[in-house]
């Protein structure tokens, strides 16, 4: 019982980190430390941190690279827009609209999840990374094509492929409100996220994301990515287990890409292009592979140092750039890792050989 | 922490903590029958024929190159063999995918070792025990009582047969960082985990000094006696072989040459034409 006492033990400990920063950071803001710009960062740096632990899920756990992590963001993102959008009448408190928005936009980007995954994951090698890369720019010009209203009869969509159609197709009723407008993207949302849903998103992803791992599932996507041909050999069931992680990070992603969404009263589809899946993978693999603290950390740093640096406009990318190179290097020294084994308690198992 | 595991040191004692109770009768486990297979134009291995009884001991050995590994391959359907039937237990398992060949019965370990190097022991043998106790996703998530439960059987079971080997004090090290004969072990807990009716074991003295092999020889055994299951091994390791299998095949050139007791093999010339060459003419 002691390993999996011991598990439970570094999850409380991980939430109540999560907590424990909500805390001080509220605080901050109450006090007016923390101003509105930076305020205004809280909500887009728990989507990424969401992003970064759900990506990790796929690369770090599974093993599998993904290059198109932003596509299944802008899939929960357009959708939760359109649910949230289209409740504003029938759901007046905002949290639950909110929360069904992200269930949406979750469940809309599992699906895209399943339809790549579905055909790609039986294969071995780096297919997926060459489908998800292709997938989140499909979805990306799909969005633009998009053209949704919602008036008291219900929803409107049309696919607008050869650019000839226009808002006024939709042919909605005196009082509706037009949700897309295409390559213009959602305009007008009420924005409705919050940092404490966004708290709370996290969280949620850690308890998914931290119990899978330690479950039977989780022990069988770990077994995948470690040895595959002796997974195979203990009857385990790769296609299953590679599209449950594949899947589950997907709809992560899609529920972070809500709460994204819907922040801004403007948002278009190009804003996740291939530069944020990048992004997302660059926070996790500074973070470590399959370290979900480790990316957490990587996408608050990474996301709020370049925001911070803006004072040096200049300066900026070159900043980013040199503090990306020192923390890849340090992580490398022998030197530093010493000191950082002296400094954390070690682990039994990894005292034999390295 | 679960009780301690006995040993048993008599024939045959099956341990119902560790496996539920085997149908043990007269019939083969397992029967070949002219098993081949093709790569392009080369006959890897052809008309291969083998049975092995419910709690035999068998060893294949040929030369390197012999087709030895790909006859395990062919078993667990790595490959899928060009020609021939393989029985397990009566049923066909033509078309049959590896996964579901372990279903049916046949656990293996692997020449060049195999394990989940970043997990723990214990989760490697876990892993194994994947099918055996299982629960969905979901209760996993969401720790349902069936996660406890069933959590809490994986454990003990994975530290029981850890105890086989002694190996229950290195239940919380990674794999990877084992010493060798120490993953050579974990890994065949790792195939009893499957609850096997059949082991397969792929050189599984290689690296061992002469001590562990004398170890390894004796829980080989122990492990037959115990879980009452059909053992078929691939060895170097002449004495090993000669001392515990009761049959003994040899493969040369992908063809078996000879069939028999420990005995009848070391006096066949046509074996010791395969491993020592032909001697000069005049």
């Amino acid at each position: 019982m002691k390993n999996m006492k011991s598990s439970t033990k570094i999850n409380f400990a991980t939430y109540l980190g999560v907590v424990a920063a909500y805390i001080v950071i509220t605080l901050l803001i109450s006090n007016g430390v923390l101003g509105r710009k930076a305020a205004a960062l809280l909500v887009p740096a728990c989507c990424y941190v969401v992003m970064a632990v759900s990506l990790n899920l796929t690369v770090g756990i599974l093993g599998e690279l993904s290059l198109g992590h932003a596509g299944f963001m802008s899939v929960g993102a357009f959708a939760g827009i359109i649910a949230a959008m289209s409740l504003v009448e029938a759901v007046p408190f905002e949290p639950l609209r909110l929360g069904i928005a992200m269930v949406v936009g979750a469940v809309c980007a599992g699906i895209a999840g399943i339809i790549v995954g579905v055909p790609v994951l039986r294969l071995r090698g780096d297919y997926l990374a060459i489908v998800t890369l292709a997938f989140g720019e499909i979805i990306k010009d799909l969005i633009n094509c998009l053209i949704v209203g919602h008036d008291s009869k219900g929803l409107h969509i049309i696919f607008n492929f050869k650019g000839l159609k226009t808002v006024d197709d939709l042919g909605l009723l005196d009082g509706g409100t037009v949700i897309i407008k295409g390559a213009q993207g959602a305009t007008g949302t009420v924005t409705i996220a919050s940092f404490t849903a966004g708290v709370i998103l996290i969280l949620i992803t850690l308890f998914i994301v931290l119990n899978l791992v330690h479950s039977r599932s989780g022990r069988a996507i770990m077994a995948i990515r470690d040895n595959r041909i002796a997974a195979e050999s203990v009857g385990i069931n790769i296609t299953k287990y590679k599209l449950m992680g594949f899947v589950t990070s997907a709809a992560l992603a899609g529920a972070a890409g809500a709460l994204y969404g819907l922040n801004y009263s403007s948002l278009q589809a190009t804003k996740f292009n291939f530069n944020t899946s990048i992004l997302v993978l660059v926070f996790v693999v500074l973070g470590g592979l399959g370290n979900i603290w480790g990316s957490i950390i990587a996408a608050v740093v990474l996301y709020v140092l370049p925001e911070a640096l803006r004072s040096v406009a200049d300066l900026r990318m070159l900043v980013y750039a040199i503090v990306l190179i020192l923390v890849m290097l340090a992580t490398n020294s022998p030197k530093l890792k010493g000191l950082l084994a002296k400094v954390i308690p070690h682990k039994k198992g990894d005292e034999v050989n390295e | 922490m679960s009780k301690k595991f006995e040993k048993p040191n008599m024939v045959p004692v099956p341990s119902h903590s560790i496996i539920p109770d085997r149908d043990i009768g007269k019939s083969p486990i397992l029967e070949c029958s002219h098993l081949g297979i093709d790569f392009g134009g080369l006959r890897a291995v052809d008309d291969f024929n083998l049975t092995i009884g419910r709690t035999e001991i068998a060893g294949l050995i040929g030369p390197n190159g012999a087709g030895k590994t790909t006859v395990f391959n062919l078993l667990t359907k790595v490959y899928q063999p060009t020609r021939g039937t393989i029985l397990l237990d009566g049923i066909d398992t033509a078309g049959k995918s590896t996964i579901q060949i372990n279903r049916m019965g046949i656990a293996r370990t692997f020449q060049n070792i195999r394990l989940f190097s970043n997990l723990t022991v214990e989760d490697n043998v876990k892993i194994g025990l994947h099918n055996q106790e299982t629960y969905s996703m979901l209760s996993g998530i969401f720790r349902l009582p069936k996660y406890w439960k069933k959590e809490r059987v994986a454990h003990e079971r994975a530290l029981e047969l850890l105890s086989i080997f002694d190996m229950q004090h290195m239940a919380d090290m990674k794999a990877g960082s084992l010493p060798y004969g120490a993953q050579r072990r974990l890994e065949i807990v790792r195939a009893l985990a499957t609850n096997p009716s059949l082991l397969l074991l792929d050189e599984p003295a290689a690296g061992m000094n002469p001590s562990e092999t004398a170890e390894l020889m004796e829980n080989i055994v122990k492990i037959r006696d115990m879980f009452q299951i059909a053992v078929l091994l691939i060895e170097h390791d002449m004495s090993l072989v000669m001392s515990i299998c009761e049959g003994i095949c040899v493969l040369n050139f992908g063809q078996v040459i000879a069939k028999g007791t420990a005995e009848e093999i070391q006096a066949n010339p046509a074996v010791i034409e395969a491993y020592l060459g032909k001697k000069k003419e005049g």
